[in-house]
């Protein structure tokens, strides 16, 4: 049966138009997609709330004289204090501090005169984190007369009983005296308010009460994996001055025990180099009264510009470099002081620059003898030197030493640098700077794949986000249960996989459509195949119609 | 009496107007600007002997930025053409800026971190966004922090909206501001001069919308830019004139001056430039009064007196000299040969495969055989052999 030319025309139109509707459309939408791996999308979100826990364990320990045994018996065991602060809106963080109340009331410790501190002996080996204060009695003679608290190199402090608690008073009134006290302790031996603001500054428009914490954080590095240590001996004068430093001796002995206890924190490679003939491209001028030649404050900004264009650098990774330089003025020249601001003296005869490193110059001309006949050799002091670099070292990694509160007693820090305290409240706010900083790593990451479409997610990207938000979320939860090791840990491999998914060379956007483009390239391709189609549909539907009608 | 309170009154604000300001006077260098360190991003887009302003361009910002004080390995400098080695430059390894070839700005210690076809979109958008292969040495990465300044320097031929790189692709506006705000997601800046030199200019910072940007260029949409003067003994002009006012502008500057951004914007007014340069400072926290211009194009530092240093008493322990198992041997090092000569001067010929014959010859014996047997046709042949 022969179909009309007419049918077979109709037949023939709608064909087409059922396989381009059919198969054409599907196939185009599947061959223009981009491959896009599966985001954790929803844990991404509810991770940019950032509500973070930190506790701290701190061990209570009375000793003879503060409490009667009638009162030892009733002291609760533990007892959990919080503080919620919300920070910039939709943040909260809550301060959880969980208070073991302990009573040995050991006191051989405190019957001598000598300020002799239990943690000399192996008494606790208290783990990261957590803290142990000692009360003592107010008649003791062990703190000097207005010291009340004493803060020791290792995790522990002294506290003295205030002199309203002398005798006869409630143990409801004791620990109500003591809690207020024992939290001061905690925000100068932990972490207090400012320092979790500032750790936080990524995120956080922010608008200090104090400026010491500005130029804090603009004086410390950032939170990185590794940093790069370099220690350059700048000679300028080899005529005068034959230079001999121990210098592998000398790290090897002051900076590598800090760099080992930091070893949590970072990485650190340490390299060194002399440099001869490079000045400090600054004038100084002669100071007749003090019959040497000084630079002032103001002209120390225009010395490290000049000789940064000479200090080669051995990095090959992309962390941060840190700088110290020892420069030995030439004979001209010598010596050579450092004033500060208002002209005064200046005894470690050294500057820093923030995130930068530092400078120090170091005078010979006492080493120069009776006659001396040039080039003179002289053995570096690098006790002397290191201590210098030590302390430089210690402020632009970030540990603070801001003044105590008024009545603190800090001990020294020992050889390595560092005190217990210090490191666990380095590792503090490195934990929330880590956490903050991958949390918007990922977010921003989230939303910027959300909203450029043509962007392809590979299944690495996927799984390197996947694997972030988990240790983000481990190290929120170490967090909250007091674990500070484990918590870094898991904050550093958080942070080591966003910036990987961040980074990732294949997410860069390079096409951008603007629509009218989009129309100009799809135009010439589908209208002369459809135009024919639709006219012979409407051809259809209108005869449709007509014999409808009639 | 009111007259007397009054007068205290205004003493008193007086006073403390003053002491806050000797206040913040002490501390004045860090809160004044926020940032540590400079970086400089400068970018010549164009590639051709005739495009030779462009790179002289580049190269000066390159030169002034250095003198106050940015060293090499915070300055990412992109050229795609070799101006100074071009086959056509009458004085080799030289750049002028200004005619009567007073000033070389190729120097002897240019370091140029992308060269020729390394310039493309593709590479600077990755420079500025860091999403480098991991094998990318550290003198071509961007690697600024929360607290730098980096002043970005584009110039080349561009149009409303876009921007040519080599002649062959192109950057628009929108891509551009979107990079700056990955840039900003990932605090990579801590503010950013945007100094462009172009046709249409201005309408490449139109679509900017992260904070702590200020922009400048050199010409309005719709508006040319214009060159400067040509050469007669190189034969091209030599720079552009908003550049060139530009850099009149900088070799004022020293590293300790206080001239700020509201000078900057008064470079290269319509009578000397022809186009209308403009700015943008929308999205700029700070006022513009306040900024310094060595803030983006020099790299002062601030510096802090150490006031402490810790007491070191232990000795120096003596470095080991041998190891505990006294196993390791000194291994001879020796450099291992570049080309293995002797191995080349020695070389016998070697033997070409033999290939059958193609192109001219097949075709002219095949026109041979042909005459041939149309001459004679194919019966004759018997004849013949």
């Amino acid at each position: 049966m022969f179909l009309s030319e007419r049918r077979r025309g109709q037949l023939a139109a709608l064909s087409i138009a059922a396989v381009v509707i059919i198969v054409g459309v599907p196939l185009w939408w599947r061959t223009t997609e981009t491959y896009r791996a599966w985001l954790p999308v929803s844990q991404i979100k509810e991770l940019a709330k950032l509500q973070l826990q930190l506790s701290a364990d701190v061990e209570v320990v009375f000793a003879r004289g503060t409490v009667t045994p009638e009162q030892q018996k009733k002291v609760p065991l533990t007892q959990t204090q919080e503080e919620e602060r919300a920070i910039d809106g939709d943040l909260i963080i809550l301060f959880l501090i969980l208070l073991i109340r302990n009573t040995k009331l050991e006191s051989k410790f405190f019957s001598c005169h000598v300020l002799f501190l239990p943690e000399d002996t192996a008494l606790s080996e208290s783990p990261c984190g957590s803290l142990v204060v000692y009360v003592i009695p107010e008649s003791s003679s062990l703190l000097p007369e207005d010291v009340n608290v004493y803060i020791g190199q290792r995790r522990t402090a002294l506290l003295r009983i205030g002199p309203q608690m002398r005798v006869g008073k409630t143990l409801e009134q004791l620990l109500a005296h003591l809690e207020p006290r024992i939290k001061q302790v905690l925000q100068v031996m932990s972490f207090s308010h400012n320092d979790i603001t500032a750790a936080l500054s990524d995120r956080v428009r922010f608008s200090p009460d104090n400026k010491e914490s500005i130029a804090d954080s603009m004086r410390a590095f950032k939170s990185s994996p590794g940093y790069e240590i370099t220690f350059s001996l700048l000679n300028p004068d080899p005529k005068s001055h034959r230079l001999h430093w121990d210098i592998e001796g000398a790290v090897q002995t002051y900076i590598q025990p800090l760099l080992t206890k930091l070893s949590p924190v970072a990485n650190f490679s340490i390299d060194s180099q002399t440099l001869y003939y490079t000045m400090l491209g600054v004038n100084p001028r002669f100071d007749t009264s003090r019959s040497a030649y000084t630079l002032n404050a103001d002209s120390l900004a225009h010395v490290i510009n000049p000789v940064e264009a000479r200090l080669g650098s051995n990095a090959a990774s992309s962390n941060p470099v840190l700088n110290f330089l020892l420069y030995v003025p030439d004979a001209q020249h010598s010596p050579l002081y450092i004033q500060g601001r208002k002209k005064q003296e200046v005894p470690s005869n050294a500057f820093h620059s923030p995130r930068w490193g530092g400078i120090m110059v170091y005078n010979v001309n006492g080493f120069y003898g009776s006659e001396p006949e040039f080039p003179v050799d002289i053995n570096i002091d690098m006790a002397k030197v290191m201590g210098v670099f030590l302390a430089q070292l210690r402020l632009l990694l970030g540990v603070q030493s801001s003044t105590p509160p008024p009545g603190f007693l800090v001990a020294r820090c020992g050889s390595t640098g560092l005190a217990d305290w210090e490191l666990d409240r380095l590792m503090w706010s490195r934990s929330v700077e880590n956490v903050a900083t991958a949390t918007t790593t990922i977010t921003s990451l989230a939303q910027l794949l959300d909203q450029i479409g043509n962007i392809v997610i590979n299944d690495n990207i996927a799984q390197q986000v996947s694997s972030a938000v988990t240790s983000l979320q481990l190290a929120v939860a170490e967090l909250e249960a007091g674990n500070l090791g484990f918590a870094l840990q898991y904050s550093k491999e958080a942070i080591l996989a966003s910036e990987k998914a961040f980074f990732d060379p294949s997410l860069l956007h390079l096409l951008y459509f603007p629509d009218d483009q989009k129309f100009a390239i799809y135009i010439p391709l589908f209208l002369p195949m459809c135009v024919p189609i639709l006219l012979s549909l409407l051809k259809i539907v209108s005869e449709a119609r007509q014999r409808l009608e009639c | 009496f009111t007259l007397s309170i009054y007068l205290s009154i205004y003493l008193s604000i007086y006073l403390s107007i003053y002491l806050s300001v000797c206040l913040s006077d002490s501390a004045g260098q860090f809160f004044s600007s926020g940032h540590t360190n400079n970086w400089a991003v400068l970018v010549c887009t164009s590639r051709f002997w005739f495009n030779y302003r462009h790179v002289a361009n580049t190269l000066s910002v390159y030169r002034s930025v250095k003198r106050l004080g940015i060293p090499d390995s915070h300055i990412v400098l992109m050229l795609a053409d070799d101006m100074a080695c071009n086959h056509r430059n009458p004085k080799p390894a030289t750049v002028f800026s200004h005619k009567n070839m007073e000033l070389n700005v190729y120097g002897d210690d240019v370091e140029v971190d992308y060269r020729g076809y390394e310039v493309t979109v593709e590479n600077f958008l990755r420079v500025l966004t860091g999403r480098l292969p991991p094998s990318t040495p550290r003198s071509k990465r961007l690697l600024s922090d929360d607290r730098s300044n980096i002043l970005i320097y584009l110039t080349g031929h561009g149009g409303n909206g876009f921007l040519k790189f080599q002649d062959s692709e192109e950057i628009s506006n929108v891509e551009l501001a979107d990079a700056f705000e990955q840039m900003w997601q990932k605090r990579r800046y801590n503010e950013l001069l945007f100094i462009i030199d172009t046709c249409q200019g201005a309408s490449m910072y139109e679509r900017f919308y992260s904070p702590n940007l200020m922009a400048l260029a050199s010409s309005q949409v719709g508006e040319d830019s214009l060159s400067h003067q040509p050469d007669l003994a190189i034969g091209v002009h030599l720079m552009d004139r908003y550049t060139f006012y530009l850099l009149e502008f900088l070799e004022d500057i020293h590293p300790a001056s206080k001239a700020n951004m509201n000078d900057l914007f008064k470079v290269c007014p319509k009578s000397q430039c022809v186009s209308t340069p403009g700015h943008r400072t929308d999205l700029f926290l700070r006022d513009p009064g306040s900024v310094l211009i060595t803030d983006f194009f020099g790299s002062v530092r601030k510096v802090e007196i150490t006031t402490e240093a810790i007491d070191l008493t232990d000795p120096i322990k003596e470095v080991e000299e041998r190891p505990a198992n006294g196993d390791v041997h000194k291994e001879m090092h020796s450099y291992v040969d570049q080309l293995p000569v002797s191995e080349i001067i020695h070389q016998k010929p070697k033997q070409k495969d033999w290939h059958p014959p193609d192109g001219f010859i097949l075709g002219l014996w095949t026109l041979i055989l042909l005459v041939f047997f149309q001459t004679y046709g194919v019966k004759h042949l018997r004849h013949i052999f």
